[in-house]
């Protein structure tokens, strides 16, 4: 372990701000682009869904009509 | 309909015809060669105001100035190449035509480089006595910009084609363009800035000369496959 | 044994295979990333010349070649399927696109943030940094000439060529700009000579690119997933999948 103490680890000899900001970005931008695409299949399938529900709907109004 | 009847109707005369057409066409509405023009005089002198009246730092500019300036006034024009056409139909039955169509788009280019690229070519040494450029580096930047400029329009009517009848076309044809005109504006402007240094043009001048080949086979074959995907 | 090639290249068969791909390749990467974190920085001993601030590479350059190797990946995809007309080898190509850009402008940020301490300035027109932005313009002009287009055949193919117009001309961008480079600043700030390559750095490094990978294609394949069942929704398979989550 190189690293004295947390804090030591934290302020990363000086350059915390800079190696920090790189890699919360970098971890922002994957869980970011996991997010959007979970949120596009999310919104697509309910969108099917109520496609889905609406054919069935019209199936069963012509046959019971 | 037409003066002149293309002759044996094999691919070159096809492009003959072509050209003779555009250029036909675009005499009848002759604003639109001047608004490319002027568009361009307008934003190479808009950089001194920008810049300052400082002389040598306007004669180290210049280059870039006015070959950035050219970029944009040839992408701007771009839209046109294949609108009209596409319109009214006519590019359907070119399409149709048993010719070869990579013949026919280079015609349409070359026709799009004469109506833009040469205005520019023209207008660029009277520019350059604004930014008090010396005679040698004028002609430089003349000779660079001959060079080119078709290439400019050559790799454009791959963006055209791409972006027929689309709505926002204007803007997206030169996201898609900008970065392929890269080593283009790279070495026009270096041309100048090289000989300037002294250490003389030869090598941009001649590498200018090598994209203008490359895009003079390959653009044209492209840019048919983008008008069939465009138009299916 | 003739191998049947196309067998997995109807959407229905190959939305179902990704499925079961997926979750093997996000354990490989989390594990990967873990791993290459830990090394890079608690294995990885401090640089004599820039401190603690060359640890960024461990995300730097990984970023970078991903960004690179998937602009390849999305133009030979593009190309099979202008060529075969398989409508699955352009999805595939327009699902690599988002993740590519998002490697490029990492590459950047990172970069600018590492130029920061080192050079003590955000940007430097360093060849390989503005090539890198002018990969960024290509993924932005793919994606958007991609939205464009409302026929889903059409944007495939015309996003195809200038896919592939773009790979055609990254070698001649990026000589052109080294050349530039070099002939306006000479070599006083150049990346060329990084720091000597300890070699936990470099398995560091190595471990790290392979976890990006790993997490590249698990993003892409789900990405897929779902712009086969956006292009297919009107087909039976996808409405018996709607009828059995129902």
């Amino acid at each position: 372990m190189i690293w004295a103490s947390w804090s030591d680890f934290f302020s990363m000899g000086g350059y915390g701000f800079y190696v920090w900001g790189s890699y919360l970005v970098a971890f922002a931008c994957i869980a970011g682009e996991i997010a959007l695409v979970f949120n596009r299949k999310r919104t697509l399938l309910k969108h099917l869904s109520l496609i889905h529900e609406s054919t069935k709907e019209e199936k069963r109004n012509e046959t019971t009509s | 309909m037409l003066p002149v009847q293309p002759i044996g109707c094999n691919s070159l005369n096809m492009s003959l015809w072509v050209i003779q057409r555009d250029l036909l066409l675009a005499m009848r509405r002759r604003a639109d060669v001047l608004t490319t023009l002027f568009f361009f005089i307008i934003v190479v002198s808009l950089f001194p105001l920008g810049v300052g009246p400082e002389i040598n730092m306007l004669r180290t500019m210049a280059p870039g100035v006015v070959w950035v300036a050219a970029l944009l006034a040839s992408m701007l024009s771009l839209g046109r190449m294949f609108s009209s056409d596409y319109l009214d139909g006519t590019l359907e039955q070119m399409l149709l035509s048993p010719q070869s169509l990579s013949m026919l788009v280079l015609g349409k280019a070359l026709a799009h480089w004469l109506v833009t690229g040469v205005p520019l070519v023209l207008m660029s040494p009277v520019l350059g006595l604004q930014y008090d450029l010396s005679t040698e580096a004028l002609l430089v930047l003349t000779a660079s910009l001959l060079l080119g400029t078709p290439v400019l329009s050559l790799i454009g009517a791959i963006g055209a084609a791409l972006t027929l009848g689309l709505r926002g076309g204007g803007v997206l044809v030169s996201l898609l363009v900008l970065p392929l005109y890269i080593p283009v504006l790279i070495f026009g402007a270096g041309a100048v800035e090289a000989s300037a240094a002294g250490l003389g043009a030869g090598a941009h001048l001649s590498l200018l000369g090598a994209f203008l080949l490359v895009s003079l086979v390959l653009a044209p074959w492209a840019a048919a496959v983008s008008l069939r995907i465009s138009m299916e | 044994m003739a191998i049947n090639w196309f067998n997995y290249s109807s959407p229905a068969s190959f939305y179902f295979l990704a499925g079961k791909m997926i979750p093997p390749f996000t354990i490989a990467a989390t594990i990967l990333f873990a791993v290459g974190l830990y090394i890079g920085f608690f294995v990885a001993p401090t640089d004599f010349q820039q401190g603690e601030a060359y640890r960024i590479i461990f995300i730097h350059v990984p970023a970078a070649w991903m960004s690179m190797f998937l602009y390849v990946m999305m133009a030979i995809w593009a190309g099979i399927g202008l060529a075969f007309n398989t409508r699955l080898s352009s999805m595939m190509a327009t699902a690599i696109a988002p993740t590519g850009a998002m490697f490029t402008f990492l590459a950047l940020w990172t970069g600018a943030l590492w130029g920061k301490p080192m050079w003590g300035a955000w940007w430097v027109w360093d060849a390989r940094l503005t090539s890198e932005l002018i990969l960024l313009f290509l993924y932005i002009g793919f994606m958007s000439l991609q939205a464009a287009i409302d026929d889903p055949r059409r944007a495939d193919k015309a996003g195809a060529v200038i896919a592939l117009v773009g790979v055609v001309n990254i070698p001649i961008i990026y000589f052109s700009v080294k050349w530039w480079n070099t002939l306006h600043q000479g070599a006083s700030v150049s990346i060329t000579q990084s720091p000597k390559m300890a070699t936990t750095m470099l398995t560091g490094m190595l471990i790290m690119s392979i976890a990006c990978w790993m997490y590249a294609i698990a993003v892409i394949l789900m990405r897929t997933r779902t712009i086969i069942l956006e292009r297919e929704r009107h087909t039976a398979w996808v409405g018996e999948l709607q009828g059995a989550t129902k």
